[in-house]
């Protein structure tokens, strides 16, 4: 049994804004062992990318982490001072943002860029830095890297921008890389080659991933286990293959169902009636009871995380329902 | 028809509940009501009228703030040269500098609205034309401009407050312009225009009470300018008339004795001024931020 | 431009009432209207002005006898570096002041910054040049209280900044006049500082493990500067504007004095002569901050050459 790279426990992220307290991210707990793939799953609002930011500690006020730990490596995260958790960010930890339009600076050059990544963490000289840049660029795939270096970001492609991005996530070869939705804003044949590029570098740095996103197709080829989200918390947590193919939540069931090509050509398409509820409003129990078929009175408490005990694998699958979709459940 | 919010409430008092959350805010507005008040009840509360030349004694001038006046009473700010009260000329003064600058501020928003909605319902060539005297005067700064007005016209009153005019009415009615513009292809526009109102009317009652939040911020921030530069325009001799002693002409007085440490006859006058200006951009500043937001949807 | 100009400077106001003492009799005011040129028709007095300003030629001034123009530009380069020592001292103080306040906005520091920034620019700047005087030149004796004192050559233009002596002259107008420019750049500096935070390249920056100095130092500050230079070198015709009041306050022998004077002494020459100078600086100004932005911001830069 190997230690965990990464291990959250109860984490929980609130904002406290004059409208009120905003709960994005309700106990969330899970984690992840080195080499491995997380897929992140949520729609928006969901407290995906706030999980995100939360490990990587990039809460802005009015937000704050109020409750849970956060692991890396044994490590606890939360408490750190700040320098601390500096020197972890883009070198034992990254992140790839979604928007690689702005994520980049725009009035800087790409090897100023790369080069203060890696200056900000050991004292390398400048010469080498660019060595180092030029073979992360080299790496992610980007032709003409020594032209590319001494370029400005708007000179790029929005897939090239989001290689860029990679290659600076990469340079200090952290061990945890979190992906918020690096796919998203780019075309359909750039995602999955970026999709690729990932899924072939974190294998080969044997960095753990976690990717952000709200497109189960995208973790389906990608992730090893995937958590679902739902307003702040996971309602269903396993490997790929025990949530996509045996979803115990309904919410889970619902997102597998309205995806288009799973339809029958000619029938109606499937979606989950109603809408996210907002997190400044929640109502008391499961969140998703409003547009749950199988939601009773039970549900007015919230569920506590259980097993799902129906295949034999050592890997859990625990679903937070009080009516799942798979009969087999341990109390 | 006036956009009401969703919650009942009208804006008005929720525009004085948000305004009310700063004291800078609220600290500013009463300063400013006590200034109003004392420039209207000047001739009431004031020792003395300093411009009743039966009343000024020569050889009272000059003396210290604190000194006894012979005639009776307490020079509380100081003398002038004159022998006036400094308190009471400063309150005469503020009148003075108040209506100066509030009449050209109304003037200017007048015709500035006037041109700016003109620009933006009826468009076209005529559009252009007044945008294009609008942005050639808008890049001159004000000071220039009011400085070469006086210099062609003359001095006097009207004439000063044709220049003060003459120096902001481009910006009102480029401001307005950008409003209505906005609001044009709003829905309630449309509809007003399907009832086949007449234009004017859709104009005056439609158009223009939706564009107004933007412009009372700039009209208070403008009477502010409007007073700062007629002081100094009185100050340099080329304002206001001695006949009608502003509060810049009041400094520009002191000037000489400034020397000689005779120091209240300048600094008085400008403490009121700066008083009232400064209380102006703090109700100004706050009205900003609490009209802002809101009227974005 | 020229013709509106001309015409309402020309037209209205008669300066031989203020020009000849009012004991001359009707010969000597014929005399001297000839001399002027105020006799001939109005159309002929207006092409006049056209060839002269073609040869560089404003007449001469009414007052000092002189070529106006010659006046204008023995004055321009007090009147300049006046202004300069403004803005660099508007952009010194207000800058970093405005950075603190839009990085910290709700501390103490920030909101006391930007109450001040409005005091800043609610103060009548003759009267603080007065205060000034009175505080510094009177009370305490340690700096003149106007005029320029004496200047040192540079490149064959007289200024005053090369010497102590020279700084004692320029120090309290320069301040007096940044006074409102600190106010507006606070103002401004926060604004931008406080859109830029907001940014996604921040975060990115943070995520890269940045120090706090670094991101704020280079990567807002670089992106900040752009509007602020551009709002900076379009003000400056503003400064130059408004020294008009500073030079009359402290006596300071430029461009503005000069313009008041012969506002009050009907000079038409020199009034024409000195706007049309400011008109040219100010399209100067306006060349000079458009290549400073190409400069700036590099997705502007190589429009012509791009990929």
């Amino acid at each position: 049994m190997t230690t965990p790279l990464l291990e959250v426990t109860g984490l929980q992220t609130h904002f406290h804004t004059k409208a009120g307290v905003v709960r994005a991210v309700q106990d969330v707990s899970f984690s992840l062992r080195k080499g491995e793939i997380l897929g992140l799953v949520g729609e928006s609002g969901s407290g995906k990318s706030m999980t995100g930011y939360s490990l990587m500690g990039l809460i802005d006020p009015p937000g704050r982490i109020v409750g849970g730990s956060m692991k890396l490596a044994g490590q606890e995260l939360r408490g750190l001072s700040a320098e601390a958790m500096r020197k972890l960010r883009g070198n034992r930890m990254a992140m790839v943002f979604q928007d690689p339009m702005m994520t980049l600076n725009p009035v800087l050059r790409v090897d100023t860029q790369m080069i203060e990544a890696i200056t900000a963490h050991a004292p390398v000289n400048r010469d080498a830095a660019l060595k180092r840049a030029r073979e992360a660029l080299v790496k992610v795939g980007i032709p003409a890297p020594d032209e590319r270096l001494r370029s400005y970001p708007y000179q790029f492609s929005g897939g090239m921008r989001q290689r860029v991005a990679i290659a600076i996530a990469l340079l200090n070869q952290p061990d945890l890389i979190i992906a918020d939705e690096p796919t998203t804003a780019l075309d359909v044949t750039i995602q999955g080659q970026i999709l690729y590029e990932m899924q072939r570098l974190a294998s080969e740095t044997g960095a753990a991933l976690i990717w952000i996103t709200h497109d189960l197709s995208v973790v389906a080829g990608l992730a090893d286990r995937i958590c679902v989200m739902y307003a702040g918390r996971i309602v269903e947590q396993g490997t790929t293959e025990d949530v996509l193919t045996r979803p115990s939540h309904p919410y889970t069931q619902g997102l597998l169902d309205s995806v288009p090509s799973r339809n029958q050509r000619g029938t109606k398409l499937k979606q989950i009636p109603g809408m996210t509820p907002s997190l400044l409003e929640l109502p008391p129990g499961c969140p998703f009871r409003e547009r749950c078929s199988r939601a009773s009175s039970e549900c007015g408490v919230n569920p506590e995380p259980r097993m799902v005990d129906d295949t034999l694998q050592d890997e859990p699958h625990t679903v937070r329902c009080h009516h799942p979709l798979r009969h087999e459940v341990l109390a | 028809m006036k956009k009401k919010d969703k919650a009942g409430e009208s804006p008005i008092r929720r525009v004085l509940n948000d305004y009310c959350e700063s004291w800078v805010a609220i600290f500013g507005a009463l300063l400013l009501g006590l200034i109003i008040a004392v420039a209207i009840f000047a001739p009431w509360i004031s020792p003395q009228n300093p411009y009743d030349l039966s009343q000024l004694n020569f050889l009272a001038g000059r003396l210290e703030p604190g000194a006894a006046n012979p005639d009776g009473g307490i020079f509380w700010l100081g003398s002038d040269d004159q022998g006036r009260d400094m308190l009471s000329a400063i309150f005469y003064g503020l009148r003075i500098s108040l209506s100066v600058g509030i009449i050209s501020t109304v003037l200017a928003l007048v015709i500035g609205l006037a041109m700016g909605l003109a620009a933006a319902y009826l468009g076209g060539r005529l559009q252009t034309l007044i945008m294009r005297i609008i942005d050639i005067q808008l890049s001159f700064p004000a000071i220039l401009i009011a400085l070469i007005l006086i210099a062609v016209l003359g001095q006097g009153v009207g004439k000063v407050i044709a220049a003060l005019v003459t120096v902001q009415w481009a910006y009102y009615a480029r401001t307005v312009r950008g409003a209505a513009l906005a609001e044009k292809d709003k829905e309630y526009m449309e509809a007003a225009r399907c009832l086949a109102l007449p234009s004017w009317r859709i104009v005056l009652y439609h158009l223009l009470p939706n564009c107004l939040p933007p412009m009372i911020v700039i009209a208070t921030v403008q009477v502010a300018a409007a007073i700062a530069l007629e002081a100094t325009l009185s100050f340099l001799g080329l304002g206001l008339p001695i006949t009608e002693p502003s509060l810049g002409l009041l400094i520009s007085n002191g000037y000489q004795y400034l020397l000689s440490g005779t120091y209240w006859i300048s600094f008085f006058p400008g403490v009121a001024l700066l008083l009232t200006i400064l209380s102006i951009n703090l109700v100004a500043d706050q009205l900003r931020d609490v009209l802002n937001p809101r009227l974005q949807k | 431009m020229s013709l509106i100009v001309f015409v309402g400077v020309y037209a209205i106001g008669n300066p031989i009432d203020t020009l000849i003492s009012p004991q001359a009799d009707q010969m000597e005011r014929a005399k001297a209207i000839a001399a002027l040129g105020l006799d001939k028709p109005l159309t002929e007095q207006y092409l006049s002005f056209l060839s002269g300003i073609a040869r560089g030629d404003l007449g001469d001034s009414f007052a000092y006898g002189t070529p106006a123009l010659k006046l204008i530009f023995e004055r321009l380069p007090a009147t300049l570096e006046l202004a300069l020592a403004a803005t660099v001292i508007g952009i010194i103080f207000g800058v970093p002041l405005g950075l603190w306040a839009g990085l910290k906005p709700d501390g103490v520091a920030g909101r006391s910054i930007m109450v001040g920034s409005i005091l800043g620019f609610s103060l009548p700047t003759f009267w603080v040049g007065l205060m000034l005087i009175m505080v510094f030149s009177v009370m305490l004796g340690w700096l003149p209280s106007s005029g320029r004192g004496p200047t040192t050559m540079l490149f064959g233009v007289p200024v005053s900044f090369l010497s102590l002596e020279g700084w004692s002259y320029l120090i309290m107008p320069a301040i007096n006049l940044a006074l409102f420019k600190v106010a507006l750049l606070i103002r401004l500096t926060r604004a931008t500082a406080r859109e830029a935070l907001l940014q996604d390249y921040v975060k990115f920056a943070r995520a890269k493990g940045l120090t706090n100095k670094r991101v704020i130092g280079v990567h807002v500050l670089r992106n900040i500067m752009i509007p602020i230079v551009t709002v900076v070198g379009l003000e400056f015709g503003t400064v130059i504007a408004f020294a008009i009041v500073t030079e009359s306050v402290f006596s300071w022998p430029g461009m503005g004095k000069l313009l008041i004077d012969s506002i009050t002494m009907l000079d038409r020459p020199v009034i024409v002569a000195y706007l049309l100078v400011i008109v040219s600086i100010f399209i100067i100004i306006n060349l000079v901050v458009d290549i400073l932005y190409s400069l700036l911001d590099p997705r502007v830069r190589l429009v012509e050459t791009d990929k």
